[in-house]
């Protein structure tokens, strides 16, 4: 790849973000900072039960109350067909409780009013009379013939949603008769939420005179949402404006559509004035998307050496009432059959079941590519188990089975073409930069006098950046993804996405790969995501899949550009085109480098000057549908010290080293890395949603749903390798899910490698100090 | 509906005044009301610090006041920061250091930190990790939060701004 100037600002230049600005000065424009004409609040009412019927709702003290406009319950969204919407996965779900509720905090009416006090107040005066319903908590008792049907709505009677298998379970059964060694872990991965410090909201905004409803609403995938709300509520989609405005922090909670946009919308609809709903932190938390909620089996069978064999993985999945998963269409358990990790072996085979419970629906992808994270986490432990059990150094047992760089693309045994890794080299950086020979010998001299250190090693591999569209879909949309490129007259540009950044940082990034196939400063070149009537289709931004997809789709647009920008400098130098050579930022003739032409003063004669039968202009589009996903790997080791009084965990020392083949701003790279390592640790020491036996959320609100500040937070140190992805034009890989997906093993691993030598092979996160103090007591080392 | 209050305040330097019920939290007086939406909301709780404004030099996290109770008293909120067109020190590290990524939690986290700096101004890294840890950040794992801080304070203790 040719390096550009420091002033053009292309690929692997730490250029400042364009975006901080306005988000410096307060002047960013999230939903809630959008503010209309006449707009009114909206506000929901929600069920205190996990499951109850419905006996009655009464809305007149709520209609009374000066300022109320409007109280909306599930009976009035059935006459015009709206009680119930398609979720993402071939279910359906209520906008608006009929019959019963099937969850804590469940959507049962919506108050629309002069303002959020009034709305708020008016939620206090709906009269809701509940018969109380027996509650499914307990996914491992979902389909006992003692537990309560739950959708009464489905024909299935049966609290089962799906079985999906994949791999060859003979082979594999066989690989596991004749293994010499068999390690097998259970592990959950517990439920735990996304939580971005902006919650979900919208402005529904219908205009009666023109019939266009405009919809300013915190989506991570604007196009997709505008084609649902077309199809579902039957509104002409020329007549639907998506916008999404800034949005503070998706991580896959703003993928799929909530009851409250629904809502606002109908109101609007209704009332022809723009309707504002934002969701107050506990509605966020206790109602719309969560995460993970695996209960997983994993199963190694090696060879007295340690050599991996084969693999088998039973899981349980829990769904909550709804299947809302936010998952590509042929998928049930996502991209989970990327559970074979970084390692070479035949034989393996993987089968998930769903059910449904009492509980939130969901589960979306949480900074991760559909359920990668907990297949990475589940593979990295079962690993460790192995080594423990054959009393093999982890990183021994680790370099013995990785898949070896020539080996590439690498045919997965659950059906992936793995794009290309060097795991070997990841890992070994990793290792001398934390000089791991060291830390063994310490550690050894620790547990001599009675202390707890631990080194946990996890390496990683995800699959990122769906499609391609053969394979991929959702809701029947193929998830290509797309960029135009307009030059101006002038040489500066505009660029449009179908993705849309939450923080990712698109603005900047986007311009850079311009720069890099143009040569137009990356200062130059404007980037705009989110307003559906302004910005190609697209699937949107999550998965890992800006970079993979749209990032190509920019390069792809930019090198269309360029073969027009060949032509037009060809006829200002008159020469041919063959004689022309590129180098960023301008064409010049072989041989003679002072005959050339800026990307400049091409632009200008594309609206000024142009050849004999040109049409005017310098733009290009592009939708680009990936040849196969990208394979990002990384190697992380996190140090931790135990203190065996308290059970708390200190995290001494982490470093990740990531490969994500080129990378386009190592700044925003690391940046991502560091917050990415941040939610692991959150997942892995302290977030969970977890229910007690009444189906009561516990970690409703930030009050028991526990993030890290900067004080639990540990310095983090991130290096890198460089595997280019072969498929990509830019050889890049996604990369913003890489530390969430690889570091909650890590961690974990650590914590069990401190308590290894007490007989201890596993630990179910969240690891509280209160369970490691436990632990200890019950091995007798603390009284 | 209580009766109105009439609430007095100067924000950022100016003299502002709304009779508002006297519920009403500071942070929609000083969003809705006085229009100034650089400063959010993201719990319900206190835990998250979005809301952080600066209360007669001390910073209160505004979803947790009434807007009566700032009743002659002074404000600064994050688009008091920036003077005759001049970014402050502490915007300035937020962008040359990478210190946000959404930028939704950045006016509270700089508030925090403009505090900080005013009672330390050569803060260690412990300093300024537990100076924001009434703030929370989801996607840049602070650490670059840390770095902008102390970018602001070395600019400032060679003669910068306050």
């Amino acid at each position: 790849m040719q390096q550009t100037s420091p002033e053009i600002g292309g690929m692997g230049h730490s250029i400042k973000r364009k975006e901080d600005s306005r988000f410096i000065q307060g002047r960013g424009n999230y939903v809630d900072d959008v503010r209309l004409p006449g707009m009114v609040y909206g506000q929901m009412v929600r069920s205190p039960f996990a499951h109850a019927r419905l006996k009655s709702i009464s809305t007149e003290k709520a209609k009374q109350l000066p300022g109320v406009l409007a109280v909306i319950t599930g009976e009035d969204l059935a006459k015009a067909n709206l009680a119930w919407m398609p979720t993402l996965f071939f279910d359906k779900q209520m906008v608006l409780a009929t019959g019963k509720v099937l969850f804590q905090s469940q959507e049962v009416a919506f108050i629309v009013a002069e303002d959020r006090y009034t709305a708020a107040d008016a939620a206090e005066l709906v009269e809701v009379e509940y018969e109380e319903l027996p509650v499914l908590v307990d996914p491992h008792k979902a389909t006992d013939p003692s537990s309560p049907i739950l959708r009464e709505d489905r024909e299935e009677k049966s609290n089962h949603i799906f079985h999906w298998e994949v791999g060859d379970k003979a082979a594999t059964d066989k690989a596991f008769q004749n293994a010499a060694v068999k390690a097998s872990v259970h592990a959950v991965f517990q439920r735990c939420h996304p939580a971005p410090l902006e919650t979900c909201g919208c402005v529904a905004d219908f205009n009666s005179a023109t019939g266009k409803l405009t919809i300013y609403m915190t989506s991570q995938a604007p196009h997709a949402h505008r084609t649902l709300f077309a199809l579902v509520g039957g509104i002409p989609e020329q007549n639907i404006r998506v916008v999404s405005p800034d949005i503070g922090g998706g991580f896959g909670n703003k993928v799929p559509i909530y009851p409250g946009y629904v809502c606002s919308v109908v109101a609007s609809l209704t009332l022809g004035r723009p309707v504002k709903w934002i969701e107050t932190r506990s509605e966020n938390l206790q109602s719309t998307g969560f995460a993970r909620d695996y209960h997983m089996t994993a199963e190694l069978a090696a060879d007295g050496n340690g050599k991996i064999q084969a693999m088998r993985v039973k899981t349980l999945a829990d769904h909550g009432a709804f299947n809302a998963a936010a998952q590509p269409t042929k998928f049930p358990a996502g991209l989970f059959s990327i559970c074979t990790g970084a390692y070479d072996y035949p034989n393996a085979f993987c089968e998930v079941d769903g059910v449904y419970t009492n509980k939130a629906p969901g589960g979306i992808a949480y900074r991760c590519s559909f359920r990668v994270t907990e297949a990475a986490y589940l593979i990295e432990r079962a690993v460790d188990v192995l080594a423990q059990q054959l009393k093999i150094d982890p990183v021994e047992l680790r370099r013995k089975n990785f898949i070896r760089p020539e080996k590439f693309p690498y045919p997965s045994p659950l059906g992936w073409s793995f794009d290309s890794g060097n795991y070997e080299a990841a890992m070994n950086l990793a290792l001398e930069k934390i000089n791991y020979q060291e830390l063994r010998k310490e550690q050894a001299e620790k547990r001599a006098k009675g202390e707890f250190m631990g080194i946990g090693i996890s390496s990683f591999v995800e699959i990122v950046g769906a499609g391609p569209a053969h394979t991929f879909d959702i809701a029947g949309i193929k998830m290509f993804d797309s960029a135009e490129i307009r030059v101006h007259p002038t040489g500066k540009a505009i660029c449009r996405m179908g993705t849309k950044s939450q923080g990712q940082g698109h603005e900047t990034t986007y311009a850079q790969i311009v720069a890099q196939e143009l040569g137009i400063p990356a200062a130059d070149v404007v980037v705009e995501e989110g307003d559906t009537d302004t910005a190609p289709y697209g699937l949107g931004t999550y998965a890992s899949r800006s970079t993979p997809v749209s990032g190509a789709a920019t390069a792809v647009a930019a090198r269309k550009i360029r073969e027009k920008a060949k032509k037009i400098a060809a006829h200002l130098l008159e020469c041919s085109e063959e004689d022309l050579e590129w180098e960023p930022g301008k064409f010049f003739v072989k041989g003679a480098p002072s005959k050339s032409k800026t990307i400049q003063d091409i632009a200008f004669a594309a609206y000024t000057n142009m050849p004999a039968g040109m049409e005017a202009g310098l733009e290009a589009v592009d939708y680009y549908d990936p040849p196969n996903l990208t394979f990002p790997f990384g190697t992380y080791i996190c140090i931790v010290d135990i203190d065996k009084g308290t059970g708390e965990v200190k995290v001494r020392r982490f470093i990740a080293v990531d490969d994500c083949g080129n990378v386009i701003n190592p700044m925003i790279v690391d940046g991502q890395i560091h917050g990415g390592l941040t939610e692991g640790l959150a997942i892995a020491f302290m977030q969970q949603i977890d229910y007690d036996e009444s189906g009561n959320v516990q970690g409703g609100s930030f009050m028991d749903y526990l993030l890290p500040t900067a004080v639990e937070t540990p310095h983090w140190e991130t290096d890198k390798t460089c595997t280019p992805s072969p498929h990509h034009p830019l050889g890049a890989k996604g990369v913003g899910e890489s530390p969430n997906v690889g570091s909650p093993a890590a961690f974990v691993n650590a914590v069990v490698d401190a308590l290894a030598h007490l007989g201890v092979q596993h630990i179910d996160m969240p690891i509280t100090p209160w369970k490691v103090w436990a632990i200890l007591k019950e091995k007798g080392v603390v009284s | 509906m209580a009766k109105k209050q009439l609430v007095r305040v100067k924000v950022n330097g100016r003299d502002r005044e709304a009779e508002v019920e006297p519920r009403l939290l500071l942070v929609h007086f000083i969003r809705e009301v006085l229009g100034l939406t650089g400063t959010h909301v993201g719990c319900d709780t206190s835990h998250c610090g979005a809301c952080t404004v600066v209360l007669d030099g001390k910073t209160v996290k505004s979803c947790t006041m009434f807007a009566p109770q700032a009743d002659g008293r002074e404000l600064l909120t994050v688009e008091g920061l920036i003077k005759d067109g001049q970014l402050h020190p502490l915007q300035e590290g937020f962008k040359e250091e990478h210190g946000l990524q959404c930028g939704f939690c950045t006016p509270g986290m700089l508030m925090s930190s403009y505090v900080l700096l005013q009672k330390n101004k050569m803060p260690s890294e412990e300093d300024i990790r537990w100076g924001i840890s009434g703030n929370l950040c989801r996607c840049t794992g602070y650490q670059n939060i840390v770095k902008a801080v102390q970018y602001a304070a070395s600019k400032m203790e060679q003669g910068g701004a306050k």
